[in-house]
């Protein structure tokens, strides 16, 4: 299918074919999307610890995949973070293969009470010095010496030059040490990583987004109070709450636009945690998530940029809510939510995104896979706006049948 | 009076729920009558999260009362009391994952449906759960995961417990993120379920009164 063409017409046709889609014109076909995950690395016969330790069989591995397949598109865990840096830094926050979970395994967030209930004044006045002296000593261990640390607005004039001397202790200097080749092997990391969209885009294929951004309270969650103590918070203090959401959506705006301006695509990852149907009511939905998600995506869109939010889970009663977002600006991939239903109530509105069941592509037969993608091109894929595409993970997915996926749909999602 | 501590613990008023419990304290009311109130506000908490009233905040909430009841409440407590149970249950998140919300809710929701729950946590190897069961004889056996490696190590639990001879004596459920009926062929679960009442209703149906 794609013979005889250059890398650059293949690139220049799959983005027309992502973004008619997106702008809910009718591509040539449906355009299917590849988020890879640590299927590389069971396809490829090495493990998901490459991910993390080995940068050159990584990306190896990835960019075979990609070739292999061919999908319009692709989302690769690349560049994410060195292991070693990690390791050097004693991060609280997640396990990764080969540290803290076999090397063969995906990696795993890690929810805790970093900030403690009596603190949203502290995050709120003061963001820098919260996170400097509160917030890394406790998700870093190598960073504990930091809570000693002065206030930095202490730092000012001359009087500087005695303060800076406090650090003269061997707790901090070992911090530093740390902090120095944790930072060495960050850099390079990403300078060995950070090409592998502009190598992909050589060969023909784009990538799905260059940035990252969350849903306020998802921050707030994941990093700060974990799950439990943000939802203790609706109750016994859901306006700090709030005020914390607010004042993270300012600083989520600023942090996107400097990463999204370095591409080209615009295009922005907003994974979404918390808000699916079984976690919060829609009233709570109403109240702490939806109101800084929504002006997050209305900000991104007003600078230009395409929002790509993966709702993982349940979204079927928030449906109603996407249509105040505007038309053809956002792209949306669902997990679980029913397509049908997504497309009768967003159909006209947004482009839709999604999705082929994990233990279908895992454990299914080739003929079930086809079938299932036929059922969602019908369905969800009359007149454009739709992207076909798996659930959440295809980690551990049967390659017969991500190829099955991939090659059904371009057989069968051409449009006349 | 006894009335009001329930309907403080299901209308989630943490405050006053706190308060009546103190107050019949003082009252040299008998500790377990006011635990015992306590876990029927829990029941209907649990009852309406089952009918999508309340959500996991709610649930996560009212723990949270319970907690600070059942502290001020044993503390003068004379004697334990033991609570008449349905059935055992062994449950756990599988190896390889250490998800918990999923599990957490599941352990909650048999709990107050007067289950007696055998939590192992998360990254349970499959020996773990044989040595669970045959220690405590249970029931019934829940399985949680939300990766789809899961699948691959709910299917070694299940061959576990089968090679240990046990098949035949317990009823496996699992549930997580993306099990579905193709996940439970796999695995030769029983059954397979998609929220926490779903949990309740099985192991009702499998040991529960008849």
């Amino acid at each position: 299918m794609s013979e005889g063409k250059s890398p650059e017409q293949l690139y220049k046709e799959r983005e027309k074919r992502i973004w008619d889609a997106i702008q809910l014109k009718v591509p040539d076909r449906v355009p299917v999307h590849l988020g890879l995950g640590y299927f590389p690395a069971k396809y490829n016969g090495i493990t998901c610890e490459a991910a993390y330790y080995d940068h050159a069989k990584w990306r190896w591995a990835s960019r075979k995949t990609i070739l292999d397949f061919e999908p319009d598109f692709y989302r690769a865990v690349i560049g994410n973070t060195s292991g070693l840096a990690l390791e050097a830094l004693g991060t609280k926050l997640m396990k990764w293969p080969g540290h803290g979970v076999p090397p063969n395994h995906s990696h795993q967030a890690i929810e805790g009470e970093f900030m403690k209930e009596n603190e949203y004044d502290a995050l709120l006045s003061d963001l820098s010095d919260f996170v400097i002296r509160t917030y890394l000593p406790r998700v870093f261990s190598t960073l504990a010496p930091f809570e000693k640390l002065p206030r930095f607005t202490s730092f000012l004039g001359t009087s500087t030059a005695t303060l800076i001397g406090q650090l003269a202790t061997p707790d901090f200097t070992e911090a530093f040490d740390i902090l120095l080749k944790a930072a060495d092997e960050a850099s390079k990391w990403r300078f060995a990583t950070s090409s592998f969209d502009d190598e992909m885009a050589n060969l023909g294929f784009p990538c799905h987004s260059l940035a990252n951004a969350s849903a306020p309270f998802d921050v707030i969650s994941d990093f700060l109070r974990g799950m439990r103590g943000a939802m203790i918070d609706m109750y016994r203090r859901p306006d700090k709450l709030i005020q914390a959401c607010e004042m993270l959506l300012s600083r989520q705006i600023e942090a996107v636009s400097v990463a999204a301006s370095r591409g080209s695509s615009g295009r922005v990852f907003k994974p979404l945690h918390r808000g699916a149907d079984g976690f919060m009511s829609l009233k709570q939905f109403e109240t702490f998530y939806w109101p800084t998600l929504k002006k997050l995506i209305l900000a991104l869109v007003e600078k230009g940029l395409t929002p790509c939010p993966f709702f993982e889970g349940d979204y079927t009663t928030r449906l109603e809510h996407l249509r105040e977002l505007p038309r053809g600006k956002v792209l949306c991939h669902f997990d679980s939510t029913d397509m049908s239903r997504v497309k009768e109530v967003l159909g006209d509105h947004l482009c839709i995104m999604g999705n082929v069941p994990s233990s279908l592509l895992q454990i299914g037969t080739i003929q079930e896979v086809k079938g299932y993608c036929k059922n969602l091109i019908d369905a969800a894929g009359k007149d454009g706006g739709f992207i076909m595409t798996h659930r959440s993970s295809i980690d551990e997915a049967n390659p017969a049948n991500i190829k099955a996926m991939i090659d059904f749909t371009k057989e069968y999602g051409i449009y006349n | 009076m006894s009335d009001s501590l329930v309907e403080a613990i299901v209308d989630l008023q943490e405050e006053k729920a706190v308060r009546i419990a103190k107050e019949r304290l003082d009252a040299e009311e008998d500790p377990l009558k006011i635990l015992e109130d306590a876990r029927r506000g829990m029941a209907t908490v649990g009852k309406r999260f089952a009918d999508r009233e309340y959500f996991l905040p709610e649930l996560i909430y009212s723990g949270e009362i319970l907690k600070r009841i059942s502290e001020i409440s044993k503390t003068r407590l004379l004697r334990t009391s033991q609570l008449k149970r349905l059935g055992k249950c062994v449950i756990g998140t599988v190896a390889g994952d250490i998800h918990d919300i999923g599990k957490d809710i599941v352990v909650f929701m048999l709990d107050i449906h007067g289950f007696e729950v055998h939590d192992l946590g998360v990254d349970v190897p499959a020996e773990k759960f044989v040595q669970k069961i045959q220690e405590t004889k249970a029931e019934i056996v829940g399985l949680s995961g939300f990766l789809t490696l899961a699948f691959e190590s709910m299917k070694e639990v299940i061959q576990a417990i089968s090679d240990a001879g046990l098949r035949g004596k317990v009823k496996i459920m699992i549930g997580g993120g993306q099990i579905d009926e193709k996940v439970r062929e796999y695995t030769k679960a029983d059954a397979y379920g998609t929220d926490a009442m779903s949990a309740v209703t099985l192991a009702k149906k499998w040991v529960g009164p008849k």
